[in-house]
């Protein structure tokens, strides 16, 4: 059981999330797309979305902090075990809240207002359901468990685990003694991580830093071939009317 | 130097009823679509009036176009690179679907399916094409026909505002007293294109042979930068597909040495279609010009004149096939813009080298003229008439030179001139030599424009060079493949949406 959950779905979830994207991006260039609603409503989105994308930021951020740089790199570094706890649960805190604030916003927008409810799809509705998920049980782990409860060290497991997954020889074990939340919310990461090539989550991969290096006047030739020349509108009408004209044989 | 061709469009306002044929022609080209019921690529607006979407033209409020820095630099109005990434979750300065309208449907099955024997006539009513709901029809893209709804919201006409205030004191928007003129808009394939610009993902461009500015759809990522980056709000939001579409100058029909379907189609037949030669490399520093008056003149000044031995030598070496040279010599367009010098560009301010330009209307001169008691056969009182008018020639000159009335009552006294020249010509069988002195044009000059202007030949209006391409694999290509459409991808105007996507 432990060799399914921690290691045949990891790794089945990133071949999913490689191969969906590589999938997606050469069959669907057409529908990689943010999908904005702001045209049809902006009030909420406004402060929703901003909210959540920088939350989302934040907690990418705090994630990759955490889970791919080891213990022994900060220590090495100066950092103290508590400055580190510190700023991870405060940082991760008001990251999460963000994130929390920004997502229900923008669901709300999504339900109070019919004009946008008419263009959520239903995989729209997936990854509202996912993220809402993955949020509930990352803010579960941050706030109850480290915030206000005993604490749980998972640079020693989770972290350590999830490397593990990267060098081909993954450590099941690690994972096995972790408290609920974090399994749950490691196994939701590799699900949604499956989940991603086939939302509008795509975006995320065309952010569009180029866009600061770049000319603003972009040219381009024209491509493909050149349509054939139709008939002049006088060679159409005098067919039509030789047409008309002569008499039925 | 670098010479490039545009195909560029002038419209005669003077012959403009506003019938809106060409408005309705272009939506069943391309956007009667799931996504795309709010957009016309091509809209009919009556002037005065606020406009489709409302206030476009309020830059304080929209930020569109471009403006000059502390330092002289050209900017985005809208702000820098780094300040457009910043905005990129939520745009501050996108319209709403309420500034342009909420599209609306009629259920029609009620009058077929209503039963017999009822004493009230059956009624269909309005639905929303966003949500399905009944709605109330409350505004639309051409709400303000016929200034239709004037006497509320025309003084807010962001052209108005912006005029000095003893001549935007005589605008009247009483019956008997006021003006009126129908103004055509497309997409302008501006020379310094501020949607192109805007663009984060690199997704818009202008094509280097005809000068078209298009939407790679495969490559927008809507970012919805270039809707509210254009001054002249002609980049519009599909919001079925979360792409942006805008005019594409009917470009398959141009390759194929057509005129647009607005063109075509145009009952009034004042639309000209042609090529304008310009310098790829003085666009910057002519929309970089100072004073915002010289913009008209810096942008005339980025044309080539397709007559000069040198321009079209250096078109032929730039690859531009002879056919296209010979077009850009018998362009009606250029000879509108550049030489008889009547054609303007709406909105030269917003810096973004517009290339639909127009010739203003005369008609309520001559009108004002009569009223006045003066002759509208004499260029003296014709000419007096121009600065003297209902219509004040300040409002023309807020659309087309930057505010500069002297240079729209200048192409106003030519279009008179022409007219009494003419008239002379016609019934007297004279040259009114006077006249052609006092606006600086020979008499063969004077007589082709009203040709041009008048008579209006299809030939004349429409020439059109076919598309060439400089890659021959392209040209073989075509020889093998004849037929086949560009515009036949999934969820473009030659499918049906539905049919490439799963919606609720």
């Amino acid at each position: 059981m432990n060799t399914v959950i921690w290691i045949v779905l990891p790794y089945l979830c990133l071949a999913v999330f490689v191969g969906g994207h590589v999938w997606r991006w050469r069959r669907d260039q057409f529908g990689w797309t943010t999908h904005t609603s702001q045209l049809l409503e902006s009030r909420i989105l406004r402060l929703g979305s901003p909210l959540f994308h920088l939350g989302a930021f934040g907690v990418i951020g705090g994630h990759a902090m955490g889970l791919l740089v080891p213990a022994s790199v900060t220590a090495a570094v100066g950092i103290p075990e508590h400055l580190y706890h510190l700023t991870a649960v405060w940082g991760g805190t008001v990251a999460g809240v963000m994130l929390v604030a920004g997502l229900v916003l923008l669901i709300a927008r999504r339900f109070v207002n019919g004009r946008v409810l008419r263009t959520t799809t239903p995989m729209d509705k997936v990854l509202y359901v996912a993220l809402a998920a993955m949020v509930v049980l990352g803010m579960t782990a941050t706030v109850a468990v480290n915030l206000l409860g005993d604490g749980y060290d998972y640079r020693e497991t989770i972290a350590v685990w999830f490397r593990s997954v990267f060098w081909f020889s993954p450590r099941s074990d690690l994972m096995a003694g972790a408290p609920l939340v974090y399994q749950l919310h490691a196994i939701g990461g590799f699900l949604f991580l499956a989940l991603w090539p086939f939302t509008r989550l795509v975006h995320v991969w065309s952010a569009p830093l180029a866009y600061l290096w770049r000319p603003y006047v972009v040219y381009r030739a024209r491509r493909g071939s050149v349509p054939a020349a139709p008939p002049a509108p006088a060679a159409v009408r005098d067919a039509t009317t030789r047409r008309n004209v002569s008499p039925a044989s | 130097m670098r010479i490039r061709a545009q195909v560029a469009m002038v419209m005669n306002l003077d012959k403009c009823i506003g019938c809106h044929t060409c408005s309705v022609t272009c939506k069943q080209t391309w956007t009667n679509r799931e996504g795309t019921e709010y957009v016309w690529f091509n809209n009919v607006e009556t002037k005065p009036g606020i406009g489709y979407p409302k206030h476009y033209e309020d830059q304080d409020r929209w930020h569109g176009g471009w403006q000059l820095d502390g330092r002289g630099r050209l900017t985005l109005r809208s702000g820098g690179r780094l300040k457009r990434l910043t905005r990129i979750f939520a745009n501050p300065d996108l319209p709403s679907i309420d500034d342009y309208y909420e599209p609306a449907t009629f259920d029609k099955d009620i009058l077929v399916s209503a039963p017999g024997g009822l004493n009230d006539t059956p009624v269909k009513r309005p639905h929303s094409a966003l949500t399905g709901e009944p709605m109330a029809v409350e505004w639309g893209a051409n709400w303000e026909d016929g200034l239709g709804g004037a006497h509320e919201r025309a003084d807010r006409d962001p052209n108005i505002t912006r005029m000095p205030a003893e001549a935007a004191a005589k605008v009247r928007f009483e019956f008997e007293k006021t003006f009126m003129f129908h103004l055509p808009r497309i997409c302008e394939h501006c020379l310094n294109p501020a949607c192109v610009s805007a663009c984060p993902s690199g997704a818009m461009y202008k094509r280097e042979e005809d000068g078209i500015v298009l939407v790679d759809q495969n490559r927008c990522r809507g970012w919805r930068m270039c809707v509210s980056a254009c001054p002249y709000k002609k980049v519009y939001v599909n919001h079925a597909t979360g792409k942006a579409e805008k005019c594409t100058l009917c470009f398959p029909r141009i390759e194929a040495g057509q005129p647009t379907i607005c063109s075509e189609t145009c009952v009034g037949r004042l639309r000209y279609l042609g090529l304008v030669l310009y310098d790829e490399d003085a666009v910057l520093a002519a929309a970089s010009v100072r004073d915002e008056r010289d913009l008209l003149d810096a942008q005339r000044d980025v044309f080539c004149d397709p007559h000069d031995p040198a321009v079209r030598q250096a078109a032929r070496d730039a690859g531009m096939p002879e056919e296209w040279v010979e077009a850009a010599k018998r362009s009606p367009v250029w000879r509108l813009i550049s030489e008889y010098r009547i054609a303007l560009p709406l909105h030269p301010e917003y810096r973004t080298l517009p290339m639909v330009w127009y010739v203003p209307p005369l008609s309520p001169v001559l009108d004002a003229a009569g009223a006045a008691g003066r002759d509208d056969t004499d260029a003296d009182d014709v000419f007096h008439t121009i600065r003297d008018l209902r219509i004040p020639v300040e409002y023309l000159a807020e659309l087309f030179t930057a505010g500069d009335a002297d240079a729209a009552a200048g192409v106003l006294m030519k279009l008179a001139a022409m007219r009494s020249y003419m008239r002379a010509r016609t019934l007297d069988g004279t040259v009114a030599q006077d006249l052609l002195d006092s606006i600086g044009m020979t008499a063969e000059q004077v007589e082709s424009m009203y040709r041009l202007l008048a008579i209006a030949k299809y030939d004349e209006r429409y020439v059109i060079p076919t598309a060439y391409s400089k890659d021959a694999a392209a040209l073989e290509a075509q020889a093998a493949a004849p037929g086949g459409c560009s515009l036949d991808f999934e969820g473009g105007p030659g499918l049906p949406v539905d049919l490439t996507r799963g919606r609720s």
